[in-house]
C-alpha cells in the first residue's frame, strides 16, 4: 500500500478492508511508522502499545475472515486521550499522580470500541487532569501542533487533535468540558466533536468537572466523526447522567439533510480579543451558507460575557472535589517522605499535582467553603442556568450557531504558560456550550496568512447531532481546507 | 441546684440490601479484608456511582413507618472530608434536602414493676437521610490498614430533636428505634456488627430554664447498654463540672464503656468545613405518590401498636405481649394459635413459657422449629377440655417440640389420655372417702381444703390419668350425700 494510508479517512479505510485491499494489521503496522517517524517530534502520544495494538488488528483480520466484521469500525485504529480507560493500559491523565497507574477495567466507550472491532490505540498526551488549553500542562511533556512545532496544538485534547493531525491515528478520541476538543481540533485542522451532555456515557473517563465533561470524536471529516459519535454514544446505565435516547445512523441520516438552515450570528462571538484572521475566515464560511440559501440571523446570548466566571467557578468547585481520591492511599503517586496519614495526604498531592491543577483545586475548595457557597457556587449555577435559557431562545428562530472556536490560532509553547487568564481566554467562545450542555462541533475553516489552521464553531440543539454533522459537513464538502497537510 | 439533661441522638444504621449503595458490589459483613470491592468502591479514576434503588425504598419505609414527611425529590450531596477510610474522600450523602423529616419514636419508660406497663413518649425526629458507610481502619503496631469491605454500604442517618432527658430515655429511645427498623426489615440493627451506631449530643441546664446548655458530643456509644451508661456518665461529669465552677466546652468525647470513662476527641474550633454541594454524577429522583403508596402497603404494625391490639384484643397480660412483641415472628405465632384455639390467654402462656424454653434448649430459632400454631391450640383444646391433664401436657409439648407429631398423637402414643369412665371414677372416690375418715370428719366440720385428702388418693388409684375437675364434681357429689 502507498505511503499516504496514514491520511486516509476512516471511511475510505473502512472501504479498502472491505474490500480487502488492506488488512487491518497492514494498516496498524502504516500507522505504528508514521507514529514512530513523527512522534518523536510532534509528541502526541504518552505511551502507546504496539504489541497489542497488532494484536487487535490480527484479531480483527481473523473476525472479517470469518465473516463475522462487526462493522465499519472494525479494524480501525482510535487513538484514546490518557483519561479513558482502557483495561490493562495506562491511565495517567498525564500527571505525574498516577504515573504508573495501569487501569484494571474498561470504560464504557472502551467497551463499545471494542464490541465495534475498533483498535484501542494508543495514550494521547493532555494537559494534567484535562485543566489546561495547549497541553503545556501535561507532567510529562508538551506536544506540538503538526502545523508548527513551536506552537502548542491546543488542549487540553491536545494530543487527541495533534495525532489524528499528523496521520498517527485516523481518529482519536477526547474529552471536552470548556472546549478540550473543539479548541485542539481548530488548532490542529481537523474535525472534532463535543456531544449533548449525557449523550455518551462518562463511566472510565477521568472526572475534571462532571457536570460539563463529555467525551467526544476527533477525525478527518465530519463523517468519520459522525461514524465514531455512533459507535459510543447511548445510554449506560453505569451513568447516572447519561440520557435514555435512541441512538439514531448518524452517516445515514446526515447525509439524507440538505438545508437550507436557518443559521445564528451572536455579536458577542464577534467582539474584543478576536484574532482578525480567524474573524475574517469565519465571516467567509457565514457567507457560504448564505450563498447557499441559509437564512443567516443575528442572535442575542447576552449572558455570554459571564460564561467564564461561571465556567470558572462550576469547574474548579467539581474538580476540587472529584480529585480528592488522588490521595496516595490506595493506588496513585505517594510521598516517599510521608510519616503519617495526613502527611501521606499533603505531601503526596504536593509531589503528585502540578500548579495549574493546584490552581484549580484552590480556587474549587474556596468557591465552595461555609459563607462562600451562596455567592459563588450557587450564584454560579443561577447564572448557568440563564445562559443555557439563551441558547434555548435564539434555538426558537435558528437551527445552530456559527462561532469562531477559538478567538486565535495557535499560539506559541510558553507563549500563555505564565498568564492563566490569557490562557482561559483561549476557551472564550467554547464553554458556553459546555455550560449549556450542547453539542458542538468544530470543523477547519482556512488558514491564517502563517498557515495556521483555523475553525469554524458550529453550535446545535440538545440531542440534534444529526443536524449538527450535516450542517458541517455541507460547509465542509465544499471546501478542502482538512486536505492541506502539515508539512511533517 | 437541680440539673435537667438535654439529650439529643443520631442514630447510624446500615440498611440491609444485597448490594451497595451506589456500586452492584455485596453488601456483607465478615468477609476477607478487601473482597467486596470494586473500582467504584475503591474510588478508581473514572468509576461514577448509581444509586440503589432498594436503599431508597428501605429509608422511605423507614420514613413512613416514623411518621416523617417524605420529601417529593431525592437529592444527593457530596460531604467532602479527608479520611483513609473514604475511598473517594467525599461521602455521597444528603444535606439540606433530607429523604425524611419530622416524625417521631414512640418509646416506653421502665414501669413501676416488672408486669406495669411504663410510660409512653413521642420522640419527635429532626431528620433521617440516607448516605454511604465509609470503610474500616484497623491499627497496627506501625501501620494503619484499611478494610473497604464496608465502604459504600447504605447507611442511614436518624437524627432526634435535642428532646430527651435522661439516659433511660435514651437507651428506651434506641431500643424502640432499633425494633421498629427490624421490624420493617431495614436493618438487622446488630450493634456488634456495626449496622447500628449512636452518637449522643448532651448538654444540661439548670432545671426549669428553656436555653440549652453547651452541648459534647459523645461518640463510640456501641451497645444499647453503653449509650446508657455514656449518657449517664456524661451528665455526672457535667453536672460536676458546673457545681467546681468550671464551664462546659463543646467538644466530641470518646465513650470508654469498658472503663466507663470519656475523653476528648476534638474541640469546636477543629470542626470540619465539609463543603457540601449537589453531587453532579447523580441526578435527583422523584418520589411520587404511587411510589410512596407502594411502601407504605409494606410497612408493618408498628411493636407499640401490635402490643396495645395483643392486650386489647386478646385480653393477654403486658408481661407475655412484652415478651411476644419484641419478636415478629413469635407474635404472628401467637396470633396464629390463639386465633385456632379461641383461648390466646393460654396459647400465651404456653408460648412464653415452654416453646422458649424449648427453643432456647435447642438453640435453635423459631423458623427451624417442628412445632407449629396448630400444634399449640390442639394441646390448649386437649388440657381444656379434660383430655390431658396439664401436668401430663409439659411432657406432651416438649415431644411434639422434638418430633413434629400433633399433641393428639402423642397422648395416644403415649397413653395420656386423662381417665374419664365415671364408674370407675366413682368408686375411687367411694374408696378414697373410706380410706380417710379423718379428712371427712374435717370435711364435714367446715374445711373444705380436706377434700384435697381424697384427691391425693385418687391420684394415685388412677396413676395420675384422673380428670381432676370431675374428680371434685364426684366428690363433692358423694360427700354430700352423706
Amino acid at each position: 500500500m502507498s505511503s499516504d494510508l496514514h491520511y486516509k479517512t476512516a471511511t475510505e479505510l473502512t472501504e479498502l478492508l472491505a474490500d480487502k485491499k488492506l488488512s487491518s494489521v497492514e494498516l496498524m503496522k502504516s500507522v505504528i511508522d508514521r507514529t514512530k517517524a513523527v512522534d518523536g517530534r510532534v509528541k502526541a502520544f504518552n505511551s502507546y502499545d504496539e504489541k497489542d495494538a497488532l494484536a487487535q488488528a490480527k484479531a480483527s483480520d481473523d473476525r472479517r475472515a470469518r465473516g463475522l466484521s462487526a462493522g465499519p469500525l472494525d479494524g480501525i485504529p482510535v487513538g484514546l486521550k490518557d483519561v479513558i480507560a482502557v483495561e490493562g493500559q495506562p491511565l495517567t491523565a498525564s500527571s505525574k499522580m498516577l504515573a504508573n497507574f495501569v487501569s484494571p477495567y474498561d470504560s464504557t466507550v472502551t467497551k463499545k470500541l471494542k464490541q465495534a472491532g475498533a483498535i484501542c490505540w494508543g495514550r494521547l498526551n493532555l494537559d494534567e487532569f484535562a485543566m489546561g488549553s495547549s497541553t503545556e500542562n501535561s507532567a510529562f511533556h508538551t506536544t506540538r501542533n503538526p502545523y508548527d512545532l513551536e506552537r502548542v496544538p491546543g488542549g487540553s485534547s491536545g494530543g487527541s487533535a495533534a495525532a489524528v493531525s499528523a496521520g498517527e491515528a485516523p481518529l482519536a478520541l477526547g474529552s471536552d468540558t470548556g472546549g478540550s476538543i473543539r479548541q485542539p481540533a481548530a488548532l490542529c485542522n481537523v474535525v472534532g466533536m463535543k456531544p449533548t451532555y449525557g449523550l455518551v456515557s462518562r463511566y472510565g473517563l477521568i472526572a475534571f468537572a462532571s457536570s460539563l465533561d463529555q467525551i467526544g470524536p476527533f477525525a478527518r471529516s465530519v463523517d468519520d466523526a459522525a461514524l465514531l459519535l455512533g459507535a459510543i454514544a447511548g445510554h449506560d446505565p453505569l451513568d447516572s447522567t447519561s440520557f435514555k435516547t435512541e441512538v439514531p445512523d448518524y452517516c445515514l441520516e446526515l447525509a439524507k439533510r440538505k438545508g437550507p438552515w436557518r443559521l445564528g450570528i451572536a455579536k458577542e462571538y464577534f467582539g474584543e480579543g478576536l484574532d482578525p484572521e480567524v474573524g475574517a475566515a469565519v465571516q467567509a464560511a457565514v457567507e457560504f451558507y448564505r450563498k447557499q440559501g441559509c437564512e443567516i440571523k443575528e442572535v442575542s446570548l447576552p449572558h455570554t460575557e459571564y460564561a467564564l466566571d461561571v465556567y470558572y467557578i462550576i469547574a474548579t468547585a467539581e474538580c476540587s472535589s472529584n480529585l480528592a481520591r488522588y490521595d496516595g492511599i490506595r493506588y496513585g503517586h505517594r510521598s516517599k517522605e510521608a510519616t503519617d496519614a495526613i502527611d501521606i495526604y499533603f505531601k503526596s498531592r504536593a509531589e503528585g499535582f502540578g500548579p495549574e491543577v493546584k490552581r484549580r483545586i484552590i480556587l474549587g475548595t474556596y468557591v465552595l467553603s461555609s459563607g462562600y457557597y451562596d455567592a459563588y457556587y450557587l450564584r454560579a449555577q443561577k447564572v448557568r442556568t440563564l445562559i443555557r435559557q439563551d441558547f434555548l431562545d435564539a434555538y426558537q428562530s435558528v437551527d445552530a450557531i456559527l462561532t469562531p472556536t477559538s478567538p486565535t490560532p495557535a499560539f506559541k509553547v510558553g507563549e500563555k504558560a505564565a498568564n492563566p487568564l490569557a490562557m482561559y481566554l483561549s476557551d472564550i467562545y467554547t464553554i458556553g456550550v459546555n455550560l449549556a450542555g450542547l453539542p458542538g462541533i468544530s470543523v477547519p475553516c482556512g488558514f491564517s496568512k502563517s498557515g495556521l489552521p483555523i475553525g469554524l464553531q458550529v453550535i446545535g440543539q440538545p440531542f440534534k447531532e444529526t443536524e449538527l454533522f450535516a450542517i458541517a459537513r455541507s460547509y465542509e464538502q465544499a471546501h478542502e481546507w482538512g486536505s492541506r497537510l502539515p508539512a511533517l | 441546684m437541680n440539673y435537667e439533661a438535654v439529650i439529643g441522638l443520631e442514630v447510624h444504621v446500615q440498611v440491609k440490601t444485597r448490594s451497595k449503595m451506589f456500586t452492584r458490589v455485596e453488601a456483607g459483613y465478615g468477609r476477607a479484608p478487601n473482597t467486596l470491592t470494586d473500582p467504584v468502591v475503591l474510588a478508581l479514576p473514572g468509576v461514577l456511582p448509581v444509586m440503589n434503588k432498594v436503599a431508597l425504598d428501605a429509608i422511605i419505609k423507614a420514613g413512613l413507618m416514623l411518621g416523617c414527611e417524605i420529601a417529593p425529590v431525592c437529592k444527593w450531596d457530596r460531604k467532602n472530608y479527608f479520611y483513609p477510610d473514604s475511598p473517594k474522600n467525599y461521602q455521597i450523602s444528603q444535606y439540606d434536602q433530607p429523604i425524611c423529616r419530622g416524625g417521631f419514636v414512640e418509646i416506653e419508660l421502665p414501669g413501676s414493676a416488672r408486669n406495669v406497663m411504663g410510660e409512653h413518649k413521642r420522640i419527635p425526629l429532626t431528620r433521617i437521610h440516607l448516605e454511604e458507610d465509609v470503610g474500616k481502619l484497623n491499627h497496627e503496631t506501625v501501620d494503619s490498614l484499611i478494610d473497604y469491605n464496608r465502604a459504600g454500604t447504605p447507611l442511614m442517618e436518624i437524627v432526634s430533636e435535642p428532646a430527651m432527658h435522661s439516659a433511660e430515655e435514651a437507651f428506651a429511645y434506641l431500643t424502640s428505634l432499633r425494633q421498629t427498623m427490624i421490624y420493617g426489615g431495614i436493618s438487622d440493627c446488630d450493634m456488634e456488627k456495626g449496622q447500628l451506631r449512636c452518637d449522643a449530643n448532651i448538654s444540661i441546664r439548670p432545671a426549669g430554664e428553656t436555653k440549652l446548655g453547651t452541648k459534647v458530643e459523645l461518640k463510640n456509644l456501641n451497645s444499647i447498654s453503653f449509650v446508657r451508661d455514656g449518657i449517664a456518665h456524661e451528665i455526672k461529669r457535667q453536672v460536676a463540672v458546673i457545681q467546681a465552677g468550671g464551664t462546659i466546652v463543646q467538644e466530641t468525647r470518646d465513650y470508654d464503656g469498658q472503663t466507663g470513662t470519656s475523653q476528648s476527641l476534638r474541640t469546636k474550633e477543629m470542626a470540619h468545613d465539609y463543603r457540601y454541594f449537589p453531587d453532579p454524577d447523580l441526578m435527583p429522583v422523584k418520589v411520587d405518590e404511587a411510589w410512596k403508596a407502594r411502601i407504605k402497603s409494606e410497612c408493618p404494625e408498628l411493636p407499640f401498636d401490635k402490643q396495645r391490639r395483643f392486650i386489647e384484643q386478646y385480653q393477654v397480660p403486658y408481661t407475655i405481649t412484652s415478651v411476644l412483641v419484641p419478636d415478629q415472628e413469635l407474635s404472628a405465632f401467637f396470633e396464629e394459635a390463639a386465633k385456632l384455639s379461641g383461648k390466646p390467654q393460654q396459647v400465651g402462656n404456653w408460648i412464653v413459657n415452654d416453646l422458649l424454653r424449648e427453643l432456647g434448649n435447642a438453640r435453635i430459632g423459631l423458623a427451624e422449629a417442628k412445632v407449629k400454631p396448630a400444634h399449640i391450640a390442639e394441646l390448649v383444646k386437649l388440657v381444656d377440655s379434660g383430655t390431658l391433664l396439664s401436668n401430663a401436657a409439659k411432657d406432651v409439648f416438649v415431644e411434639v417440640f422434638q418430633t413434629g407429631d400433633s399433641p393428639a398423637a402423642v397422648v395416644d402414643r403415649k397413653g395420656l389420655k386423662a381417665e374419664t369412665n365415671a364408674g370407675e371414677l366413682e368408686q375411687w372416690c367411694r374408696d378414697a372417702i373410706a380410706a380417710n375418715p379423718k379428712s371427712l370428719a374435717d370435711f364435714k366440720a367446715g374445711k373444705d381444703s380436706a377434700i384435697n385428702g381424697f384427691k391425693g388418693f385418687i391420684m394415685k388409684a388412677a396413676k395420675g390419668k384422673a380428670n381432676p375437675k370431675l374428680v371434685d364434681e364426684t366428690l363433692r357429689r358423694l360427700l354430700a350425700g352423706l
